[in-house]
């Protein structure tokens, strides 16, 4: 089952695929698919892209942790501030824990997902700093990591270690990457993770991103999408003056 | 007074000057957050579990401003590191690590005191901040709205004592009663 969290004729619903609802044309407010706990990122986590930044692919999982603020959903909006040089996207498959996981093996680690989003963790490495890198300056702003539109069911992704992911910007294919290339794969993950902090239902891996980014501008339309989980649009915007202009 | 659900605690290093002169002299170009997630949200009296994988505790006390409400006493633990090249999430996100009084002053406090045992082991002002307060929060909400009941540490005095199991740890903030702590095996 494919479910969705949307603002809709005055208050916010879950809605399943399907629903008539959704497909009424009425608008529909798509919202982030599950209220976070703790989000958790992992950076370098695609041997390609560690090669790509010129790094050693890392021995312990690169794990930074993003405030809640930062989330928005479908057909969102992010900033790229004005002055910025350098703004790129990263497609990556989501995983949304379902119950609370302590010192979790490898083998049982599949019990407490409940299901799988699509990300876009974007970064302004304009703002990199070597002080607890990536920081929250590139990280965790605000409405900068579009996730969505659907969490789709653990019982519906056979396989989550083996799905094609890829980025369109206007349209065109920029990134591309298949999950069985990650470094730490989800049950690393959360094995490693659970290991040392317990884990609750909502909480969100985000798995890292595979080699491929680019600068995106304002008025991009960036998509993210991972096969069997979806497709997830988001639309650059710029700071209020970029606008003066127009009109 | 746990944070509401949906709440974010921010932690930021390196905000006390002699900490910041000692690790790097360089001044963060943005403050440097850490998140403090809820699996580490404790609350006054309750034990902080010394991991297998640590022999000592870095208890940081230090001031929450909370957004919208006031401020409270903190401590907040870590594993200690002296890297800050990378978040330190597997030091800082052990489950009950940040310990969150549950009164709140409305009047903005000066000065932390840490005790081990009955013992004073660290003074910390206001006045010694890299950022003080108004300007922390200026600069984390130029990238991150700060939302009502969202909590910002300050910053960990430079000389925050370390603690062992069987410790007990008392941090008090002037204005608001002590919140204390004992560390006790995992």
């Amino acid at each position: 089952m494919r479910r969705a969290r949307v603002a809709y004729a005055g208050a916010i619903h879950h809605m399943i695929e399907g629903d008539s609802r959704l497909l009424s044309g009425n608008p529909v407010v798509w919202l982030p698919p599950v209220e976070p706990g703790t989000i958790f990122a992992l950076g370098l986590n695609y041997a390609d892209h560690a090669k790509e930044l010129s790094f050693k692919a890392p021995d312990e999982p690169l794990v930074f942790l993003k405030g809640p603020r930062t989330l928005c959903g479908h057909l969102g909006q992010t900033r790229r501030p004005s002055g910025v040089t350098y703004m790129h996207y990263e497609c990556e498959l989501a995983v949304v824990i379902g119950k609370t996981a302590r010192r979790v093996t490898k083998a049982d680690a599949y019990d407490c997902v409940a299901g799988y989003t699509v990300a876009n963790d974007y970064a302004i490495r304009d703002y990199l700093e070597n002080y607890y890198r990536p920081n929250f300056r590139v990280k965790s702003r605000d409405c900068a990591t579009p996730i969505g539109p659907w969490l789709v069911d653990k019982a519906d992704v056979p396989d989550p270690m083996n799905l094609r992911l890829r980025t369109l910007v206007n349209g065109k294919v920029t990134q591309e990457g298949n999950t069985r290339d990650m470094i730490f794969d989800i049950p690393t993950l959360i094995e490693y993770l659970s290991g040392f902090m317990t884990l609750e239902a909502g909480d969100i891996i985000l798995t890292g991103t595979p080699e491929g980014l680019a600068d995106v501008k304002v008025g991009d339309e960036v998509i993210t999408e991972v096969d069997g989980i979806g497709s997830l649009k988001n639309t650059i915007i710029g700071d209020p003056e970029e606008y003066a202009h127009v009109g | 007074m746990p944070p509401a659900c949906g709440s974010a605690v921010y932690g930021v290093a390196l905000n006390f000057r002699a900490e910041l002169q000692r690790l790097t002299g360089q001044l963060p170009v943005a403050p440097v957050l850490y998140l403090r997630p809820r699996n580490t949200w404790n609350t006054n009296g309750a034990a902080i579990r010394m991991p297998a994988d640590a022999k000592e505790l870095k208890m940081a006390g230090t001031i929450g401003v909370v957004i919208g409400r006031g401020y409270v006493a903190v401590n907040d633990v870590s594993i200690p590191h002296e890297s800050y090249f990378r978040p330190a999430i597997r030091q800082r996100c052990r489950d009950g690590f940040c310990i969150i009084g549950s009164e709140v002053t409305d009047r903005v406090p000066k000065e932390i005191r840490i005790s081990i045992n009955g013992e004073l082991r660290c003074r910390a002002s206001t006045a010694d901040l890299v950022r003080p307060i108004d300007r922390l929060l200026a600069d984390i909400g130029e990238f991150l709205t700060l939302e009502p009941g969202d909590i910002v540490l300050i910053g960990e005095p430079h000389d925050a004592p370390l603690a062992r199991a069987g410790d007990r740890v008392r941090v008090e903030v002037d204005g608001l009663a002590a919140i204390e702590n004992e560390v006790v095996p995992e």
